[in-house]
């Protein structure tokens, strides 16, 4: 019985297979074992046919989720990921559910916790829409020739003429970093981001976890976090920052708190975050001074009172059902941004359950909250920011098309550093350094390596945003904002266009 | 493609309508006879400080949407007169629908508190447009709109402009691409006394009309001319635009030209107005009763050719119908894209036009 109950857990859905053959161990080669942080690899005695007793990588069938550090690292190729799910032969049973309680039911308990975003089959709408080229009546517009803009300014706008604008944020590419906590990520991570982002011209965002000291010559760039747990708030983090935003909700966990586990609270963070080393840092589901939109309207004046309305201050939530009144309430309580985090939206740490089956996708709920704005004749006022979910700069296109002014990005952040996407980094033991702070495990980001690749990033995505417009015949950005007719679906229902206020593929 | 003509004489003198006719007619490649129009400034003196209806209804005098029509403006304006407006059809334009003018005053009372009289009129045409088979064709004072299907050298002929006068006259031959040709949909646009002919595809449609729509406005027409008529509106008259700020607007420069400059008040309208960017190929002239623009994209991907005569200009998509007008001109040259060419009335036009 109890043989049994081992069994039910441990069988991981992948591990790493050895092509011995290729395997450099008889030259005592142990860089797969080093390289895996989650123990899955061991260096194993076998005698090999010379007689000599040598020691070969070990798959130990306990720990592997694909994060392929070790296939990247083998100097070999000698390294693939073998996938073994746990097959039923129920149709509906499949091994995804039933493993889930196999976990729950042996040692782990209790609440099953994820990183990375929602993986659900819910349709991926941006693959669903089509942009429009020029062909004939009007000519495309070559991006190496004619001047591209992707500029935008994010801030309050006034209605019309002679009214004073608020302070703005100038994107020089439409795509900022999204909150990824210092404590969730490590320094070296947010330094790479602050520099990438100072280098290319737009922001990263703190998120939650405070604001380490050492990064503050970035302010410039950066957008601190006030959540629910005030991690790190004090009247120096906000003078630090180009903006403030008020962390309503977040994509990944729409209506829980950040969640930052104990064994990633070290030294550095917990004096960042202003707790003790080795806690839990848990932000309570709500603001616990905000319960109604008044609240959040005194929330937000307090902080634009204390940055003498030097700064605009963003207010982000979760795509929920109700999304478009929500927003129309927070623009009016005085955001000057709002981002809207889809159900796709990565994170350290949630709820598999809250992951999987709370929010919306982006793509309705950025649609809709524009199209609302718009019919209360306020759009100008607020600027709109789309996230959750963006997984390439066709996609930040279509985000801005239906009526974003422009996105923030965290996954495409990380898996710019490496990330292999095994939705482990709850653990803090990220194979590439990302979301550990653990010594030997975060040197693993290279400061100036990872700052090369967020620039890179943004660079190329920039400039294939380019190359779509100029197929569109647009050289300024601002000219696709909400521009529906630009976008055609592709295989989706009457409802979902009329929500997205785009022509079916043909008509 | 499209072709597009503008005279507008600085002094206020009038002239017939059979110059135009002739200056657009060697433009006919331009159009493919799906949509032809002229728009004369100073064609009513006598009534010149009433609004000018022209209204087309579909079918004929006998469809009920005149009676709508006209009940819906005695309630809401004091009709000073109303005519049909005489049209002769010949073997290229056998028929086409009916078309009638009014002179209109708003009723005072009726306008609300922060209403300018134009708010007021503007609201009437909205209304009409959304009415079945009624469309305004023009509403500025002392200015009148003749278009419809055919080539404009057969509308002309349809509507014998040659028997109108006018201080300022545009044409437009049609080659539509984006929306089917009807009667309504031909060019000129006019909305008050701007009006606006264009040659182009405008790429910033979706956002425009989005931007004019929370603004009040309908874009029934579904064309682009309608919205670059609109957002001129919306920017000069309600939010007090200058002519130049206007289009900067449509046109702005350069982010990198901004930062160069440092002009911090082109910043601030292009930050303030980006919905109101227009993208895409246009060359356009847009008549307001004190004078013309012509404007080109900002990448100048389409023809526009300015000349001058003495106090008379010419605007024109090709060369050739000012070297018809005017084979000896002063001065003649092709704008920068971007770069708004304003013609202002000289002082005292007024008086030379009663
Ligand atoms: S967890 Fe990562 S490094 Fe370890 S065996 Fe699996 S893929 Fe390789
Ligand atoms: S950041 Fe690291 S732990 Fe998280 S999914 Fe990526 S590879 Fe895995």
């Amino acid at each position: 019985m109890n043989g049994m109950e081992n069994n039910w857990k441990t069988i991981p859905p992948f591990h790493p297979a050895f092509d011995i053959e290729r395997c450099d161990y008889k030259n005592g080669c142990t860089i797969c074992a080093k390289e895996c942080s989650f123990g899955e690899i061991s260096l194993h005695p076998v005698k090999d046919v010379d007689g000599e007793v040598r020691y070969r990588p070990w798959a130990n069938l306990t720990a592997c989720n694909s994060c392929q550090r070790c296939v990247k690292m083998c100097p070999e190729g000698a390294i693939h990921i073998e996938h073994q799910p746990m097959h039923t032969s129920h149709g509906y049973w499949t091994s995804d559910y039933a493993s889930n309680i196999w976990r729950q039911a042996g040692a782990e308990g209790g609440v099953l916790l994820v990183g990375n975003g929602a993986t659900g089959p819910q349709k991926r709408y941006f693959d669903h829409i089509m942009f429009d080229a020029c062909q004939v009546t009007n000519p495309s517009i070559d991006p190496l020739r004619e001047p591209m803009e992707i500029r935008r300014y994010l801030g309050r706008k006034p209605a019309r003429y002679g009214e004073e604008i608020g302070p703005q944020l100038k994107l020089d590419v439409p795509i900022m970093f999204g909150a990824m906590s210092f404590g969730a990520v490590n320094k070296r991570v947010q330094e790479a981001e602050a520099r990438a982002t100072q280098a290319v011209g737009t922001y990263w965002n703190t998120g939650e976890g405070g604001f380490h000291k050492d990064l503050r010559i970035y302010g410039e760039n950066t957008i601190v976090q006030v959540a629910s747990g005030r991690f790190g708030v004090s009247e120096d983090y906000l003078k630090s920052a180009a903006a403030v935003e008020i962390k309503i909700g977040q994509g990944a966990k729409p209506g829980i708190g950040g969640h930052l586990p104990g064994e990633k609270v070290l030294k550095a963070i917990s004096e960042t975050r202003m707790i003790p080393e080795g806690s839990d840092a848990l932000s309570p589901a709500p603001h616990h001074d905000i319960y109604s939109i008044e609240d959040l309207r005194q929330l937000i004046y307090a902080i634009k009172e204390a940055m003498e309305y030097r700064v605009p201050v963003s207010v982000k939530i979760a795509a929920v059902h109700n999304v478009a009144p929500i927003v129309s309430g927070v623009a009016r309580a005085g955001a000057d941004i709002i981002a809207i985090d889809g159900f796709r939206g990565g994170t350290g740490a949630t709820p598999l359950q809250i992951r999987q089956s709370t929010g919306i996708p982006i793509e309705l709920a950025i649609s809709a909250a524009d199209k609302r704005l718009r019919e209360e004749g306020i759009r100008e006022t607020v600027s709109l920011v789309a996230s959750g979910g963006i997984m390439c700069s066709s996609d930040v296109l279509k985000a801005i098309c239906l009526g974003a002014d422009a996105v923030y990005v965290g996954t495409p952040v990380l898996v710019a550093l490496g990330c292999g996407l095994c939705q482990r980094c709850f653990s803090g033991k990220c194979a590439y350094g990302i979301t550990t702070n653990k010594p030997g495990l975060a040197e693993r980001i290279d400061v100036e390596q990872a700052t090369q690749a967020l620039k890179n990033l943004l660079h190329a995505w920039g400039e294939e945003i380019k190359e779509l417009m100029g197929s569109m015949g647009i050289s300024a950005i601002e000219a696709l904002r909400s521009n529906r007719d630009r976008l055609r679906g592709v295989g989706l229902n009457e409802e979902e266009l009329k929500i997205l206020e785009i022509k079916h593929a043909g008509a | 493609m499209c072709g597009i003509v503008g005279i507008i004489n600085t002094n206020g003198q009038r002239i017939d309508g059979s110059h135009i006719q002739e200056a657009i007619r060697i433009q006919r490649d331009r159009g493919n006879g799906l949509g032809g129009g002229f728009a004369v400034y100073g064609a009513y003196p006598e009534n010149r400080d009433k609004y000018a209806f022209h209204i087309m209804y579909e079918g004929d005098r006998h469809n009920p949407a005149v009676s709508a029509v006209e009940d819906y403006l005695q309630s809401k304006a004091n009709v000073y007169q109303s005519e049909q407006i005489p049209v002769y059809p010949n073997n290229r334009i056998p028929r086409g629908p009916y078309f009638k003018r009014y002179f209109l005053k708003p009723i005072e009372e009726f306008l609300s508190p922060q209403q300018t009289e134009e708010d007021y009129i503007v609201e009437i045409v909205m209304h009409i447009n959304s009415m079945q088979d009624a469309f305004v064709v023009s509403s500025g004072k002392n200015v009148g709109v003749f278009k419809g299907m055919g080539y404009p050298e057969d509308i002309a002929d349809y509507f014998r402009i040659e028997d109108y006068r006018g201080y300022m006259w545009v044409a437009h031959n049609r080659f539509p691409t984006n929306t089917p040709g009807w009667w309504g949909g031909a060019h000129p646009f006019t909305i008050l006394d701007k009006t606006v002919v264009h040659n182009g595809e405008i790429t910033s449609y979706g956002t425009n009309v989005r931007w004019l729509e929370m603004n009040g406005y309908q874009c029934l027409l579904q064309t682009d001319t309608e919205v670059i008529s609109y957002i001129y509106d919306n920017l000069t008259r309600r939010d007090k635009l200058s002519k130049r700020d206007a289009c900067y607007v449509m046109a702005p420069t350069l982010w990198e030209e901004i930062d160069r400059r440092g002009d911090e008040k082109d910043r601030y309208l292009r930050q303030i107005y980006g919905a109101a960017i227009i993208n895409g190929p246009f060359g356009i002239v847009l008549t307001h009763r004190d004078g013309a623009i012509v404007l080109n994209d900002r990448n100048k991907l389409r023809p526009v050719v300015c000349a001058q005569v003495g106090s008379t200009y010419y605007a024109s998509s090709e060369e050739c119908s000012i070297r018809f007008l005017s084979p000896e001109v002063d001065r003649i040259w092709s704008p920068r894209g971007g770069e708004p060419v304003m013609i202002d009335m000289l002082e005292g036009y007024k008086e030379a036009l009663s």
